[in-house]
């Protein structure tokens, strides 16, 4: 997982609630194997004209010109401004990694989706929430081109073009994972025995569970 | 301290917990299907790791595996392999059991695994499926994950989370007549919103939860995910005993009755605290049908399509004209005047014997209307299926038109080949109704296995309350 530290980075707004995920990474890629490659088909439904089919060449589609993404304003963009619920609907963890493999590396909403927010931690991916008056202000902001936000995890803080902070909270496990792009399988296979040991336990008192 | 069912599961499956409250938490079930299992099971290969325990895992096919014409195989390439792709991790790791396509048991995962007696009040149950929500029925403690949580619970048997906040539903009163754990379902977050629970376990408590059997509890806690909640669950009472008496992965005799004295331990304490009550009252319940493209866009049947003009709210508005626009319906058409093409009963909400016994019971006798192109009853299990087929449900949507269905997720999402066209307007038993959900440009409105039953026979959405 690519690690995360500080970020300068162009913002793409998107004004719609509960996104969902069927939205971010349609059903038909999720027949994929692989964990990667999913960033083409990123809003399938919504970046294109026409129906998308895992296999297709997406560098010959017709594009949806209104579309958010498709904006040449927010080419390269690194920063999903977005409103409430974004990420509702199933656990695919396909959507971070559409979302990830696109380019972006942070998203800011007054909402995620449980899933889906913890999903984006695995991925090197920062969800970042913030009050909805916080969130109506960078939406104002975002309408003028070239729009850029400086986001600092070790101090977990945003700042606007104008030099404005806002400080946002993460837990230490999640900073601690995120800042060092850390395998979360392995640090918890540093507490085995633990494991071990309340797994017998849990046996001795609940037989019928080890069945 | 009185504590809440939800403070019990949490603190009996506590490993260890770090000082900003980050907990390792112990999975007792762990349920695996083919979309979400197969980079998980390829991390672990990589890693050289191997399956903590096995025995935890029960495994389906169920998202790509087509309805109809089983004689075939899988026909999309893609979905094979991806269907082939957990035969073979299931053969290389192990599992508890394992009920691939075409198994007399094989079935939508969060049907198969309470069926099996594979859930169990008091257990920690995960699924890289967001519907995992469903076991709560059992007061087990269970919700979806992502792909990287499934390798992480299959390689450490643990779970890295954190406590969410406690929320009561109550549901106070006596349902009427035609009115639904569906329908209760949608009102509830059709009160809360689709972000209402965000944060949140949610009990589902009072009378009329207490009267719904475990199928439409299961149904109930099916739909907490749309609510946003992380979990939904209700406590242990007689029917949760008497459900799982006899069941494959039930206790066996000699355990039986220590597990459900454990069992009845499984409720929240007298004057437990919530962080968040909601009250609902029976008796206010219709029958519900969604007009947009969320699960909270959702109004009694007497109901008609809100105008977005008397909104006031911007973000809510434009969701509500992106939302008319999307499903092709004018403001303020009463819902009951809204024509359907066709009818999908089935998924992990609505696929259960007793939704199949609900919707057989509106059909006897009747005829699909003739402007209904399909309607397609998808049995949730392959057991599901041989119940329905022994108490002849078959034979009553046969001659009603209807096509009846092999097991499986099939137009929930439409991975498989049954799915929408653009256009296309679902009464469908489903969960969600999101943009393209059930294909491409297709239009969803989530109603009970009884509302999309009268649909199909009269063309349009009906009150079945008063649907003879
Ligand atoms: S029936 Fe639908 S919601 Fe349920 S597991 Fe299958 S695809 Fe998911």
């Amino acid at each position: 997982m690519k690690p995360f530290t500080q970020l300068d980075g162009l913002v793409c707004a998107m004004d719609r609630a509960n996104v969902d995920t069927d939205a971010i990474i349609p059903k038909q890629f999720l027949k994929s194997i692989k964990r990667s490659g999913f960033g083409p088909n990123l809003f399938d439904e919504w970046r294109y004209l026409d129906h998308g089919e895992p296999g297709m060449d997406n560098s010959q589609r017709p594009l949806n010109p209104d579309f958010e993404l498709n904006l040449p304003r927010n080419q390269g963009a690194q920063v999903l401004l977005a409103r409430d619920n974004f990420g509702c609907g199933s656990s695919r963890e396909h959507a971070p990694w559409a979302i990830e493999d696109f380019g972006f590396r942070a998203l800011i909403a007054p909402s995620f989706a449980d899933i889906f927010f913890n999903n984006c931690f695995k991925n090197g991916l920062l969800p970042i929430v913030q009050p909805a008056a916080v969130v109506d202000q960078l939406f104002r902001e975002a309408a003028s081109e070239g729009y850029r936000l400086k986001i600092d995890l070790p101090a977990q803080t945003i700042t606007t073009p104008s030099g404005e902070q806002f400080s946002f909270e993460i837990t230490e496990h999640r900073k601690h994972c995120l800042l060092n792009g850390l395998d979360e399988i392995g640090l918890t296979l540093a507490h085995r025995d633990e494991i071990a040991a309340f797994e017998a336990r849990r046996k001795a008192e609940q037989p019928w569970l080890f069945a | 301290m009185a504590k809440t069912l939800y403070d019990k599961l949490w603190q009996s499956h506590v490993v260890r917990e770090e000082a900003d409250g980050t907990c390792l938490i112990y999975i007792d079930r762990h349920l695996v299907h083919e979309v979400t299992s197969p980079q998980a099971f390829e991390g672990l290969k990589l890693a050289g790791r191997q399956p903590w325990r096995k025995t935890s895992v029960v495994a389906t096919a169920d998202h790509n595996t087509p309805t109809n014409e089983w004689d075939k195989g899988i026909q999309d390439p893609i979905s094979r392999l991806q269907v082939e792709t957990l035969d073979a991790n299931i053969k290389e790791f192990g599992a508890l059991a394992y009920f691939p396509f075409k198994d007399q048991r094989q079935g939508i995962v969060h049907v198969v695994g309470p069926e099996n007696g594979a859930t169990l009040p008091g257990m920690t149950v995960v699924c890289g499926d967001s519907h995992t929500s469903t076991h709560g029925a059992f007061a087990a403690l269970a919700h979806g994950i992502g792909t990287s949580e499934v390798e992480h619970v299959l390689a450490t048997q643990t779970l890295v989370a954190k406590k969410s906040k406690s929320m009561l539903v109550r549901v106070d009163g006596q349902l009427g007549f035609g009115v639904t754990a569906k329908d209760v379902a949608l009102a509830i977050i059709g009160k809360i919103g689709t972000a209402g629970g965000t944060g949140y376990a949610i009990e589902f408590g009072g009378d009329a939860i207490r009267s719904l059997s475990m199928e439409g509890r299961m149904t109930l806690c099916n739909m907490a995910i749309e609510g946003g909640a992380r979990a939904g669950m209700v406590a242990v009472d007689d029917k949760t005993i008497d459900y799982l008496q006899g069941r494959p992965f039930s206790p066996n005799a000699e355990q039986w009755d220590a597990a459900v004295a454990y069992w009845r331990t499984l409720v929240s304490d007298e004057g437990a605290e919530f962080d968040t009550v909601v009250t609902l009252r029976a008796e206010e319940i219709e029958p519900q049908v969604t007009w947009g493209t969320s699960p909270e866009q959702v109004l009694g049947i007497s109901g008609k399509v809100p105008n977005p003009a008397a909104e006031s709210d911007p973000v809510k508005k434009g969701s509500y004209e992106r939302a008319l626009q999307y499903m092709g319906l004018t403001a303020d058409t009463p819902l009951a005047q809204i024509a359907i093409d066709k009818v999908f009963i089935g998924s992990c909400t609505n696929s259960r014997i007793e939704d199949l016994r609900a919707a057989a019971s509106v059909v006897k006798g009747k005829k699909k209307a003739a402007s209904v192109k399909q309607v397609l009853i998808v049995p949730g299990s392959g057991l599901v299926k041989a119940q329905a087929e022994a108490e002849g449900l078959h034979q009553i949507f046969i001659e009603a038109g209807f096509e009846w269905r092999e097991p499986g997720c099939s137009m929930c999402l439409a991975m498989n080949a049954d799915r929408l066209s653009p256009g296309e307007r679902c009464a469908s038993t489903s969960n969600r109704n999101f943009e393209g959900r059930q294909g491409q440009g297709g239009r969803t409105h989530l109603v009970s296995p009884e509302m999309a039953a009268a649909a199909a026979i009269a063309g349009h959405f009906v009150d079945v309350r008063t649907f003879a």
